[in-house]
């Protein structure tokens, strides 16, 4: 990916317009949202403002009513199921809880996409799911587990370095540090900051953990109103005028960037 | 940019042997999706004795983790074999990342111990054992509970969940209705068919209607509902409780304060309790009708006939046989599919497991026990 640098600065990731709705409650309306290559986006938003919703139209989990949708230049629902697959090479996903597969393994679970989408020897996807499980601290002892085994925080990096599989560009990251302690979490923060940094990869994460934010995000977006208020660096977005930011980063719980 | 752009160089590499030491030259795109032949390749080098081996980077486009770990891996097979080794052409991304790899190169199993067939079998023996001996005491100890709880609420009514009740009563009971009647109707006329060609051969005819009257009465029309309800709402129960296991709905009715065995078991016990007399009795009925078509059709034996002779020739305590088991199977099937989805474990895969496991054990249960009223009623001459 060292070479992925050629083109920093092009967007990633464009959406325009989109409006997503389930049923007649509308979530999205109006929605225009770029990601730049090699940066760390945060999505933030109070509940209900839709930012799961977001990544899974982007990855084209659900149809969005109107509005398109690029990744790579590329709008992923009019690919065929084959460059669509080329298209899923190069993105991973961390679900909430993980959504590893309970019936496999962690070691399993990281060899799965690199089963399903490439023809490597099964020595090689051994030592690649090796690697990846200590890349994102987990220990060797991990790796012949089962899901039920692992803790919260164990299975999220666990679906951290299914993720990372296929050394993918781009990482959507639904709520990494939630439910995790705050010295685990900013132990994950660290973690992911690392990984972006060597492997240069483009991090698309929703979150509400402010810390988060402070630490890894180089570009924050805020979701209300259906569409994207406000997107700018930290500091930008601190003198924004909109009542819901400005009590999102001034209200008690927001110590950390007031210092 | 082209979706299919990242594989659009080929990855190859160069290896030379000089006599003052081997240089390796990496060139193209070494990223994880190019990697199946260089792998095998890297394998294939043989390292001679010693000497020294340069990797030279600086013919590579792109470099992942995986090509880094291939790169990586072939040098330290190098220096076990006694090379030294130097990395030559290196952007500062590609060297952070070469570092990175090698930071974390730690083997680890994919899978747990694999420990022979003779062993494995002898641990799932033993496990099942161990396994059949904990459900025993569960499902006694669980029984138990359900006993004492129905006895609160016969001196307490006003707990009951009535409303539960009355929902399990309609979607395991009510809803049942057309799958057992269609179903008892074919039974009761097969076994008319059967029997019709066999009493023919011996001029018998009109024993059609104590064959087809006591085989649906006293065992097919109850035991064809068992098994119906114990696929069918047993295992809903498994399913439902199980779900709600995983998702630590029952821990959170403990905490607050309310009695799952209470709350979820005696509703779906008692109301399969109620409605399988009820769904037996349906059954009776619409086996002893497809018997008594056929009968019709094939034997001219008229219905008027078929009841009189039903009428004189089968005492009714063959009703009442099928009518006392049904309560009891539905007791078991209930227990059964309750117990399983209260022994669920955290994770979808237990839910299927369970689930399973309650339908085989509640038909299981509900064969045996029947045997067991037969030898019972035959032992009372009823």
């Amino acid at each position: 990916m060292l070479d992925r640098s050629q083109d920093a600065g092009s967007a990633v990731i464009s959406v325009r317009g989109l409006k997503t709705q389930f049923g007649s409650k509308v979530i999205h309306d109006g929605l225009d949202l770029d990601v730049y290559r090699g940066e760390v986006l945060g999505i933030v938003g109070g509940s209900g403002t839709g930012k799961s919703v977001l990544m899974r139209a982007i990855l084209g989990l659900i149809s969005p009513s109107k509005g398109r949708i690029s990744v790579f230049g590329e709008d992923a629902r009019s690919l065929s199921p084959a460059e669509r697959s080329q298209l899923e090479q190069r993105w991973g996903v961390l679900f909430q809880d993980g959504a590893l597969f309970s019936s496999l393994t962690v070691a399993q679970n990281v060899q799965a996409p690199m089963r399903e989408q490439l023809d490597l020897s099964q020595e090689l996807m051994d030592e690649l799911a090796a690697l990846k499980i200590a890349m994102v601290g987990l220990q060797p002892d991990a790796g012949p587990k089962y899901p039920h085994e692992l803790s919260g925080g164990m299975r999220k990096r666990a679906g951290l370095a299914r993720a990372l599989a296929l050394d993918p560009e781009i990482v959507f990251l639904d709520e990494p540090t939630a439910g995790l302690d705050p010295i685990g979490a900013a132990a994950f923060d660290e973690l992911i900051k690392r990984l972006q940094r060597t492997l240069g990869l483009t991090v698309f994460m929703v979150t509400h953990d402010l810390d988060s934010l402070y630490a890894i995000c180089d570009r924050i977006a805020v979701l209300a109103e259906g569409r994207v208020i406000a997107v700018g660096r930290l500091e930008e977005l601190l003198g924004h005028s909109h009542p819901w930011i400005r009590e999102y980063f001034h209200g008690p719980r927001a110590r950390v960037l007031n210092r | 940019m082209n979706v299919h752009s990242i594989t659009a160089v080929p990855a190859y590499f160069e290896f030379d042997e000089a006599p003052d030491g081997v240089t390796l030259r990496a060139f193209g795109d070494w990223v994880i999706a190019n990697l199946k032949q260089i792998d095998a390749d890297l394998r294939a080098l043989a390292p001679k004795r010693g000497g020294r081996l340069t990797i030279d980077l600086s013919g590579i486009e792109i470099l992942d983790t995986a090509g880094a770990f291939v790169l990586h891996r072939t040098q330290k097979r190098f220096q076990e074999s006694g090379f030294s080794t130097s990395l030559e052409g290196a952007s500062s991304e590609q060297a952070t990342l070469m570092s990175e790899v090698a930071a974390n190169d730690e083997p680890c199993e994919r899978e747990p111990p694999y420990r022979g067939v003779l062993l494995l079998a002898l641990d799932r023996v033993g496990r099942t054992v161990e396994d059949a001996y904990i459900i025993a005491t569960h499902l006694a100890g669980l029984m138990g509970h359900i006993l004492v709880s129905l006895g609160q609420r016969i001196i307490s009514p006003k707990k009951l969940r009535l409303t539960s009740v009355v929902h399990h009563m309609e979607t395991a009971g009510l809803d049942a209705v057309p799958i057992v009647s269609l179903l008892a109707f074919l039974i009761g006329a097969v076994v008319a068919f059967i029997g019709a060609r066999t009493l023919q051969s011996v001029g018998a005819e009109v024993f059609i209607v104590e064959s087809v009257a006591i085989g649906v009465m006293r065992e097919l029309g109850v035991v064809l509902t068992a098994i119906l309800i114990a696929g069918r709402s047993g295992s809903a129960f498994t399913a439902e409780i199980g779900s709600m296991k995983a998702n630590e709905e029952i821990d959170a009715m403990r905490t607050l304060g309310l009695d799952p065995i209470e709350v979820l078991v005696i509703p779906r016990v008692l109301a399969l309790v109620l409605m399988m007399p009820f769904l037996t009795f349906i059954a009776d009925v619409m086996g002893i009708f497809g018997g008594l078509l056929v009968a019709w059709a094939f034997l001219d034996i008229s219905p008027g006939m078929f009841f009189t002779r039903m009428a004189e020739m089968v005492p009714i305590s063959n009703f009442w046989v099928g009518m006392i088991k049904a309560p009891v199977f539905a007791f078991v099937i209930g227990l059964i599919g309750c117990h399983e989805g209260l022994n669920v474990e955290g994770s979808a895969e237990s839910v299927g497991t369970h689930t399973t496991q309650s339908v085989v054990e509640a038909i299981f249960a509900v064969i045996v026990l029947d045997a067991a009223f037969a030898l019972f009623f035959m032992e009372i001459n009823w």
